[in-house]
This record gives C-alpha cells, sequence and structure tokens, in this order.
C-alpha cells in the first residue's frame, strides 16, 4: 500500500504537472511502451473517451501560461486577438508538442476553428480534426449529424493508431470517464460545502493535472486528495462565496485566482476545463456507446457561451442554478481579454442576475496578465460590499 | 448609360457630384424600396424576418412573404454615414465590451436609440430571427442578444465549419433536415405561409441568371486594364445577391445591367469608375483579403485609386456565396442547394482553402501582391490571416501588405498609418519589378 500523502505533497506533484512545459509526464507515458499514440485537444469539450478507447492519452491543451515567452507566436496573430493561440503556437513551433500525434481543435470559436486551419498548414504530417459539434439538440437532427461525426473521429484515430476501436473499448473507456467526472463532481461538491478545505487555487492544479496524466492516474489522485483534505483541519474564514465564471478556455494565471482568494472570496463554482465535467450525468454503458455519447452531449451537458441555448426562457438558467446550489453570494466574470464569446455572454448572463439581485462584477485577464493588484482590489471590495449587506 | 445625380442621396457615397450608371440608380431604388417596406411594415402589416448575410436564405424568406432586414447591411449603412461610432458607444454604455465585435454593438447600439434605418424611420420589431449560422460564431451570440431584446420567435440553421475542405453528405443532409424540420415549420407559423417548395424553385431560378451575370462581372477584371475595382467597387455589386434580393427579378435586371455598362467600359478600355471619377493609369493589380472599412470607406478607397492600384479580387466578395468557384442556387434541388450555397460561403471555408483560393486569385488575375486589410473586430476573417500573408508570399513570391482597420469603428482607422503602409507597400512593389526587369 503507498504511503498516504498530505494535501501540500499533492498539490505539489499537480503544480510540477502544471509548471511543466515540456509536458513530460505525458512523455513519459508514451515512451512506457511500443506504439503508445498522443493527441492534444484544445478548449472547450472533446469526447476523450474515444481517444482514451483508441488506446491513446488525451492531452488537454491549455496555451502556455505566465511563464512562456512568446516569440514566434506574435508573429502569427494581431494584437487583438487573445493569448490562447499564440501561446499555444508557441509551444508547438518550440517543439513542445513534438511527442503529440493528433490535435482536435472544438467548435468553440472562430480563433480555435481557424488555428485548426493553421496547423495543418505548419504541421502537415500530423493528425489534425476540427471537432465539431451540433447546435441543434434533437436525436433526429443534430443527434445523427453528432452521430456521424463522432463515427469519423472514431475512424480517424484508429486510422491513427493502425486499430480498430471496438465498442467493448468505447465502453470500457466510458466507465472510467463516468468514475472520473463522479470524482471531479464530489471535489466540486465537498468545495462548495467547506470551500475553506478546498482553496481553488489547488482544486484548480488538481483539476489541471487530469489534463496530462491519464484518466485512471488522475481518478486515483482525485481519490487521494478529496480523503487528504478532509482529513486535515484548516481554518475556516469570512468570506464570501463567488461563482467565477468565463475562465472556459484561456486560462487566467493561476495568481489570480489566488488574488480573488486573498482578498475574501471562496470560489464555490467555476467553469475551468469544462471538459472534465462537460457530460452531467453519467453515460450508459451499454447499447450503442456513441449513440450514447452523442445522447449524453444532446440532452445532459454543460452550458456555455459557444454552446447555443435554443429556449430563452433557459438562457443563463444554469448559472442562477449554480448560485443556488452552492449558496454563491455573488457571481465574478473575469473574461480573455478580445474573448469574443465570453464577452458577448456575459451581458445576457448579468441581466439574468440583475433579476434575481445577485451581484456580479467582471474584469478581464490574459493568460500571462502580471498586476494582481486591480483585480485584488476589485475582488476585496466585491467582497467587502457582499458581506455588508449580507451582515444582519 | 449614365446620367448625373445627387449623390449625397445615394446610400453612403456622400460628397462631390459624380457619374452615376444605370446599374447604381437601379441598385439605390431596391435598397430605398426595401427600407421603405420594412419601415412601413406596421402599417402594411408585412412581417419581418431578421437574418444575417453570408448564408442568408433569401429565397426562402420569400416564399413566406416575409420582408429581410440584415442587420450588417444597417451597420454598414450606419457606418458610411457616419452614425456607428455614437451606436457603438452608446453600447459600451450599457455594457458591452469594448473588445467584441463592432457590428454587434454597431447593431445593438441602434436598437438602443431608436433602431432608426437610413430613412430615418425606426424598423420594426422583428417578428422571427433566423440565424443562420454560417462561417462566425459571433452570429450565434448576436443573435441571442437580439432574442433579449425582442423575444421573438429564433430559429438556429448551423452549418458546420469546412474544416477539411469537403462537404460532407452528413454536413448538408444536417443542414436540409435543420431546414425541412425547424427553419421551415417556424417560417410557416410566424408568417402564416404554406411553404411551397414549386415557389422555391421559382426564386432559385431566378438566383442562378443574376448569378451567372454577377461572376461575368466580377471575373472582369481579369481584363487589362481592370474594368472594375473588384473590392471598393466590389462591395456595391455584391449588393444585391448578397442581400434582400436574390432570387427577384429586381436583381436579375440589376447585373443584366451591370454586365451591361462593363462590357462597355472593356469595349472602350476604360477602367473602374471611383467616387471622382474614372480611374486613369493602373500601376498595381491587387487582391484584397479581408472586409473594408465602412467608416472611412472613401478615404481609404482613395489611397488605392490615387496610387493607381486597382483591386482585381478580393475575398469580401465572397462571403455571401463562392460563386466564382462554380456554385449556382439550383431549382432542381432547392433543399440541398441552400445547404451547399451555406456551406461554401468565404468565412466558412478552412484557412488552407482560403489560402489556396486566394492563391488562385493572384495567379488567375495576375496580381501584384496581397493586402491584406485585418479587422479588428473579425476573428473570424482576422484570425490566421498572417498564416495567409507568409503563405501567399511564399508560394507566389509577391510581395504583401497587412494593415488594420476596423469595420464600424471610426476609433481603428487611422488614415496616416494606412496610408504610410500602402505607400510603401507600392514602393516595394515597384522595387521588385525593378529588380525583375534587371535581373
Ligand atoms: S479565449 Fe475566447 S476568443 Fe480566445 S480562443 Fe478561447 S474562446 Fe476563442
Ligand atoms: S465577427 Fe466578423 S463575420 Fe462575425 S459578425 Fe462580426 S464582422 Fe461579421
Amino acid at each position: 500500500m503507498a504511503e498516504t500523502r498530505t494535501t501540500a505533497e499533492i498539490v505539489a506533484q499537480c503544480q510540477a504537472l502544471f509548471d511543466d512545459l515540456e509536458f513530460t509526464h505525458s512523455r513519459r507515458w508514451k515512451e512506457a511502451a511500443p506504439g503508445r499514440k498522443v493527441v492534444g485537444y484544445l478548449p472547450v469539450y472533446v469526447p476523450a473517451e474515444i481517444i482514451h478507447a483508441a488506446g491513446m492519452l488525451p492531452l488537454g491543451i491549455l496555451g502556455g501560461g505566465e511563464n512562456l515567452e512568446v516569440i514566434h507566436g506574435d508573429a502569427y496573430y494581431q494584437s487583438y486577438i487573445c493569448r490562447i493561440p499564440r501561446s499555444t503556437l508557441e509551444l508547438g513551433i518550440t517543439g513542445k508538442f513534438d511527442f503529440v500525434d493528433g490535435f482536435l481543435f472544438p467548435s468553440i470559436c472562430d480563433v480555435i476553428r481557424n488555428l485548426s486551419g493553421i496547423w495543418k498548414l505548419l504541421f502537415p504530417k500530423v493528425y489534425v480534426r476540427y471537432f465539431d459539434v451540433p447546435q441543434e439538440f434533437t436525436d433526429d437532427v443534430g443527434g445523427v449529424y453528432y452521430e456521424k461525426e463522432l463515427q469519423e473521429l472514431r475512424e480517424g484515430l484508429a486510422h491513427l493508431g493502425g486499430r480498430p476501436i471496438t465498442d467493448e473499448a468505447l465502453r470500457t473507456s466510458i466507465a472510467l470517464f463516468n468514475e472520473n467526472r463522479k470524482l471531479v463532481r464530489e471535489v466540486y461538491d465537498l468545495r462548495a460545502r467547506t470551500p475553506w478545505l478546498t482553496p481553488t487555487s489547488e482544486v484548480y492544479l488538481v483539476m489541471r493535472a487530469g489534463m496530462v496524466v491519464p484518466v485512471e492516474e488522475h481518478s486515483a489522485l482525485l481519490r487521494e486528495y478529496l480523503a487528504a483534505v478532509q482529513a486535515e483541519p484548516r481554518p475556516m474564514r469570512d468570506n464570501c462565496r463567488v461563482i467565477l465564471n468565463g475562465v472556459f478556455c484561456e486560462q487566467p494565471p493561476l495568481n489570480l485566482v489566488k488574488a480573488i482568494e486573498m482578498s475574501g472570496c471562496y470560489v464555490v463554482d467555476d467553469d475551468f476545463m469544462l471538459v472534465n465535467r462537460w457530460l452531467l450525468d453519467d453515460v450508459p454503458t451499454s447499447g450503442d456507446p456513441i449513440q450514447a455519447l452523442a445522447r449524453a452531449f444532446l440532452h445532459r451537458s454543460a452550458e456555455t457561451a459557444a454552446k447555443y441555448q435554443p429556449d430563452l426562457a433557459k438562457k443563463g438558467q444554469y448559472l442562477l442554478d449554480a448560485v443556488r446550489d452552492r449558496a454563491a453570494e455573488g457571481v465574478i466574470f473575469a473574461a480573455p481579454s478580445f474573448c469574443d464569446p465570453a464577452l458577448l455572454e456575459r451581458p445576457m448572463l448579468e441581466s439574468r442576475l440583475e433579476k434575481v439581485d445577485v451581484p456580479h462584477i467582471g474584469f478581464k485577464y490574459a493568460e500571462n496578465s502580471g498586476q494582481m493588484q486591480p483585480v485584488r482590489e476589485q475582488a476585496g471590495t466585491f467582497a467587502d460590499s457582499i458581506k455588508l449587506w449580507s451582515s444582519p | 448609360m449614365t446620367q448625373r445625380i445627387d449623390p449625397t442621396r445615394a446610400a453612403g457615397v456622400p460628397k462631390a457630384e459624380v457619374v452615376k450608371e444605370l446599374s447604381m440608380l437601379k441598385q439605390k431604388d431596391m435598397i430605398a424600396g426595401n427600407y421603405e417596406a420594412l419601415t412601413s411594415a406596421p402599417q402594411t402589416g408585412r412581417k419581418v424576418a431578421s437574418t444575417f448575410v453570408p448564408g442568408n436564405l433569401n429565397e426562402l424568406i420569400m416564399c413566406f412573404d416575409l420582408l429581410n432586414n440584415l442587420p450588417e447591411i444597417n451597420a454598414i449603412q450606419n457606418g458610411m454615414r457616419k452614425v456607428s461610432g455614437e451606436l457603438i458607444l452608446e453600447a459600451e454604455k450599457h455594457g458591452h465590451s469594448e473588445d467584441v465585435c463592432t457590428y454587434v454593438k454597431a447593431d445593438l447600439g441602434m436598437m438602443a436609440k431608436g433602431n432608426l434605418s437610413p430613412n430615418g424611420k425606426p424598423l420594426p420589431r422583428p417578428d422571427v430571427l433566423l440565424l443562420s449560422y454560417t462561417g462566425c460564431f459571433t452570429f450565434m451570440k448576436w443573435f441571442e442578444l437580439v432574442r433579449d431584446e425582442y423575444k421573438c420567435p429564433t430559429v438556429m440553421l448551423h452549418v458546420p465549419y469546412q474544416a477539411d475542405g469537403q462537404v460532407t453528405d452528413n454536413m448538408r443532409s444536417y443542414i436540409v433536415k435543420q431546414l425541412r424540420e425547424t427553419v421551415i415549420p417556424t417560417l410557416e407559423k410566424v408568417s402564416g405561409v404554406k411553404f411551397d417548395i414549386d415557389r422555391l424553385r421559382g426564386y432559385l431560378a431566378e438566383s442562378a441568371k443574376a448569378e451567372d451575370d454577377f461572376v461575368w462581372v466580377m471575373e472582369s477584371a481579369k481584363n487589362k486594364p481592370s474594368p472594375i475595382d473588384a473590392y471598393f467597387g466590389g462591395v456595391y455589386y455584391i449588393g444585391p445577391i448578397f442581400t434582400a434580393f436574390r432570387g427577384t427579378p429586381d436583381a436579375t435586371e440589376y447585373y443584366r445591367l451591370l454586365r451591361g455598362e462593363i462590357e462597355e467600359r472593356i469595349r472602350l478600355g476604360l477602367g473602374p469608375i471611383t467616387p471622382e471619377g474614372d480611374m486613369k493609369e493602373q500601376r498595381y493589380r491587387l487582391v484584397v483579403e479581408g472586409p473594408p472599412n465602412w467608416t472611412h470607406f472613401r478615404e481609404f478607397w482613395k489611397m488605392f485609386h490615387d496610387e493607381g492600384a486597382v483591386v482585381v479580387a478580393s475575398t469580401y466578395t465572397k462571403v455571401g456565396g463562392t460563386y466564382d468557384l462554380g456554385f449556382r442556387h439550383d431549382p432542381r434541388n432547392p433543399l440541398e442547394s441552400l445547404a451547399d450555397y451555406c456551406l461554401d460561403c468565404y468565412t466558412n471555408r478552412s484557412l488552407p482553402q482560403r489560402v489556396g483560393q486566394i492563391e488562385k486569385y493572384m495567379n488567375d488575375y495576375q496580381a501584384d501582391g496581397l493586402v491584406i486589410n485585418s479587422i479588428k473586430s473579425c476573428n473570424s476573417f482576422s484570425a490566421g490571416q498572417l498564416m495567409i500573408l507568409r503563405e501567399i508570399e511564399k508560394r507566389t513570391g509577391k510581395p504583401g501588405a497587412f494593415i488594420e482597420t476596423d469595420l464600424v469603428d471610426p476609433r481603428y482607422f487611422s488614415a496616416a498609418n494606412v496610408k504610410n503602409r500602402l505607400e510603401s507597400y507600392f514602393q516595394m512593389i515597384d522595387q521588385k519589378r525593378a529588380s525583375a526587369h534587371a535581373a
């Protein structure tokens, strides 16, 4: 039996994975057996089950973060485009992805959509797929389209891997990802109940680890983290409870999350790395696995700016539900600069919150934003005002 | 063929007296007529659909007797009339970020300020938003925002992206099914008019006629000298076919007239008409990628025609369909044809396809170079344009220029910068030529 690690030790491991722009852990996984392949993907959602069922490692790519110096990437993007595509290109051009055999670019926005084309031109030898998802959510229309898209992805990956992806393998992978999503939800639930035990700067790192390690390993890590935090008392502070929204693609620097926490906020829900809880319930492990994944997407998946909400009455409802379920006292909208999806979505969400008197603030960031003082001040004032108004 | 009119009344062409050809007058009447029909809808009882230019389903909309209101066109009109700046500020005042697409903000600002059409009368509330989602994600957010305001029925037509440079059966049948199962029933319900596929076929046949002449017009720029400017002039030529007129006899007539006028120009060896009269010397033949700036449209154009630069092909004139690549609306396969139309609009084409298309233009039109007008607002166009520039320079050996402006936000048009950039670019082409001669 392995020795029990402390929360600090677990988080230190996750921090090391986060800091490592060489993706050493993923490289080692690949080198550990001949013929292994790695498939990278960008936000916001891909069915990682299919990559896993192909025997490959799904590698979540979230840009280069605050420590990457972008030199080449800037030559490909104008100043008024967000930073994630340029830092991702920087990683590509400087060989950091030289072990990655395929890339999936999900349909989240025009920037990532077009990055798929840049990638094809710059790296003609790797498997590149733009992963489209339906914006029509009935089984017979969007469902049929999406199932065929999933089949095409399955075939593409089977070709890349040189072996078919069986239904059985898919079901096994679905079960493993169900387990992972369940654990992710447990961490989120625990954080909402006892946010002082699970600071978001830690939870974030633990979730980020899931982007670069195999799902089985990540599930073990989540279990370990859940046990460790519950065994270690930590002081409860008089913080207010907020939801962080808009951080689903380009990531804010970790220091921004820390600044929000230090200013007196507990983040009790967020939309970081939605891929790990995009599907809201367990995907059935019997029957046709492709259809099961499709139906889960159509009927039981998360909402975000990149997904159409056909029903006006339901627009933004997920956020109101989260405010209620997580007992949040306010919402902090943080969006990457120049991010059309997040910034255009924000006013619609704000108006929903205003109808039910939920306070909110908003700011923009870039993955390499350095100055945290303004954020700390803004979030601090926000927290103070919430506490003032909610005090008896 | 030509007559003089008061150009200050022509949409977006202010100032000095210019020569107007019959096609211009015809288009002006068509636009004015559509705005009149829209703004009088509350009196006439006609129903209104709002929809976007790329992938617009004008023929289908007409099958339901709906009027077609295109918010991008309103934004362009407001840009050219120099009122978009204040509309954008209005939207920003209401909490919209300075970072996002300015078409959206010009539209929302216009709604907030009484929704006045260029004829000075308010545009009616739309009865339906037809969210045909082609080539740009921002469209989806845009109509979600508009829906928030009007709370009217909204129907989505999701058009998959041509990422691998081809249209698959799956994409096509997904669109056809959406048309059959959601778009058409919604439009029937809103309009109270039963769908008649033969009526649609009739409109599509009419579209195809105009499309033939339209392509002929755009390809006339292969002549030397070019009788047209395929960008600054091109934005007028695309007017009818990209908007509320495709499928009408008016559009067919417009392109017939236009073609006749251009045939005449070729016969006489004339260059394009600019706001300052016929363009004389043509020193540079250019391909332009990206939409124009509308707030300083004339000034921008002047920077080209003053230097003898004529645009022989442009990608912006393909956002509402890539007819020059062979597509025609086809009455024999009406819904499939609408699907194919939507799928192949320029910004729905993959980046490698766009590069290939531009390269083809550079060769087919014997261009001296590529100018990219990169638009701050438009991620759909702009993200990846520096890659396009590199590829085109590499593949053709011709120099490229990169300028940055915006669509309708006057804050992002720096005339001095653009002019400097273009002047040094033209010098670069001269130098290339000189060294080619020397070699
Ligand atoms: S940060 Fe926003 S605009 Fe940039 S790639 Fe991500 S979703 Fe697109
Ligand atoms: S982003 Fe570009 S294509 Fe999209 S709505 Fe704005 S201007 Fe049009």
